[in-house]
């Protein structure tokens, strides 16, 4: 496959990623994500502390020609944001896995995950979402 | 019921550089390649190449075609002489635009008007609604091919494909036919990037060998020509201060509202269509005015986001994006004519959330032509 799909990761059908540790959760784009919005040049994040549900829109990323949300995993609260991002968005183009994460969230005690989907599941999504 | 989409002639060239494709008005086109930033900078440094085959090309013909044309269009053509090209805005009798086009005179008698792909049947329908005595209208858009050269190294590389003096051709004029890899092919030195450079028409069936020609020329390191795609020449003619149809003019948006006047001749002595009411435009004022902003802070200025002072509302944009030249947001909107003046802060409303930004004088960049490739403006 031409986009990298990281093992170890958990990944949604908006093609954002999920690492969890224990109940604190971080997430980005995935490689295809960047690949498909390609050119980022701005990167609008949330205020740290703030409170969110699971799938609302907490950060924007606009690149040349769209805008789009990145929704957030969990109810939780925003404990930490990447603003490098806010100097070099390029980072969600080049680094989407590592440098370009997003945002770390502390889900709120007792949160039930959604099935979210594995590296291969997620490949096959992909694989799918391209045949059209 | 959806149409089945039109391909160019050059739709396998665009797929073997890995263009991305996109609908555009019905037909298949590389939105980009590499990255719309990098075809950005690449034509402004060095040299683009473009597929405009999706534009509509129309020849008028005959002994009644100036005096249909000059009725037809709101600039003077009487004026322009064999082998030059004139811009001018179409419009309705009530003073919105029909289209804006080029007009290419070969000789009193014969004409070649090329028009937005958009607006290609509309403005088919409304030449010949107002079609003149003595004049011939034909549609060859399907058979005809059309691919810009842009950027400071056009000249070189299309010198290397032909022995004719491309040097002397000066800007807005062109060589009716010029062999090109073997294919007789128009040329003008015109654009839509704000750079020096050609657009090229020839039949459909030679476009691919034309193009090849143009890319081996190009790709050598020092010409540096790239594959550019849609998204490279919006941001690239909105650098320029360009008008494009559909977001600076429209059916609503006169030629005057976005202050196109010195293409508009209430001097030439023929009532063109629309001429009653764009005197009466020009002499009531216009509600708006087209101006330039760029963004003072971080964030993307878009198309039909509102723009305000003070908390009180203004206007919109009409036009924005990411500018790579100058990299910042930019962008043209429709403002109140007290606040339209370059220096004014004002402020673009972008998800409910109102971005400092400020009144600039358009183009926003203007190529030195001493020393090509460096930017002047904001």
């Amino acid at each position: 496959m031409q986009w990298e799909i990281r093992a170890g990761y958990k990944y949604t059908r908006k093609h954002e990623w999920v690492k969890q540790d224990g109940n604190i959760v971080t997430s980005g784009i995935t490689d295809y994500a960047q690949d498909m919005l390609k050119d980022i040049v701005y990167v609008e994040l949330p205020a740290v502390g703030r409170e969110v549900k699971a799938g609302e829109s907490y950060a924007v990323i606009e690149s040349v020609k769209a805008v789009s949300d990145c929704y957030a995993p969990v109810d939780g609260v925003v404990i930490q944001v990447n603003e490098a991002l806010l100097d070099r968005p390029e980072l969600l183009n080049s680094d989407p896995y590592g440098a370009g994460w997003i945002a770390r969230f502390e889900a709120v005690a007792g949160y039930e995950y959604p099935a979210l989907m594995t590296d291969g599941e997620y490949e096959t999504f992909v694989r799918q979402e391209e045949a059209g | 019921m959806t149409e089945p989409k039109k391909k160019t002639p050059l739709y396998e060239k665009h797929l073997a550089h890995k263009g991305t494709m996109v609908d555009y008005s019905g037909w298949l086109l590389p939105v980009q390649f590499e990255g719309i930033i990098a075809e950005v900078r690449q034509t402004r440094q060095k040299a683009g190449i473009f597929d405009v085959s999706h534009m509509g090309e129309f020849m008028v013909e005959g002994s009644g075609a100036a005096e249909y044309l000059q009725k037809l269009v709101t600039n003077d053509i009487a004026t322009l002489p064999d082998s030059a090209v004139r811009y001018s805005p179409v419009c309705y009798p009530h003073g919105g635009t029909v289209d804006d086009i080029l007009i290419y005179r070969y000789n009193r008698e014969q004409y070649l008007l090329v028009v937005n792909a958009a607006n290609a049947a509309k403005d088919l329908a409304w030449f010949k609604e107002n079609l003149g005595k003595d004049v011939v209208l034909a549609d060859i858009s399907s058979e005809t091919a059309e691919i810009a050269l842009q950027g400071p190294n056009s000249l070189s590389i299309l010198s290397s494909l032909t022995n004719l003096p491309l040097d002397k051709l000066r800007y807005y004029h062109f060589i009716p036919a010029v062999e090109l890899a073997g294919v007789k092919c128009l040329v003008s030195r015109t654009g839509y990037t704000g750079e020096d450079g050609f657009e090229i028409y020839c039949p459909a069936g030679g476009a691919p060998a034309v193009w090849e020609a143009l890319w081996q020329a190009g790709r050598v390191r020092e010409l540096g020509l790239t594959p550019a795609g849609l998204g490279a020449r919006d941001i690239l003619r909105l650098e320029a201060g360009l008008p494009l149809y559909g977001h600076e003019l429209s059916e609503t948006l006169t030629p005057l509202d976005a202050g196109l006047d010195r293409f508009v001749s209430f001097k030439k002595p023929v009532q063109f269509i629309g001429r009653e009411a764009l005197l009466q435009q020009k002499r009531a004022g216009t509600a708006k005015k087209l101006a330039g902003l760029i963004m003072l802070e971080r964030g993307v200025i878009r198309e039909g986001y509102a723009v305000t002072a003070g908390g009180q509302e203004i206007g919109w944009v009409s036009s924005g994006t990411y500018s790579p030249t100058f990299e910042k947001s930019l962008g043209m909107a429709y403002l109140d004519h007290e606040l339209a003046v370059p220096g004014e802060a004002v402020e673009v409303i972008i998800r409910e959330r109102a971005y400092p930004a400020r009144v600039v004088k358009t183009p926003f960049y203007r190529r030195d032509k001493n020393a090509m490739g460096n930017s002047r403006g904001v």
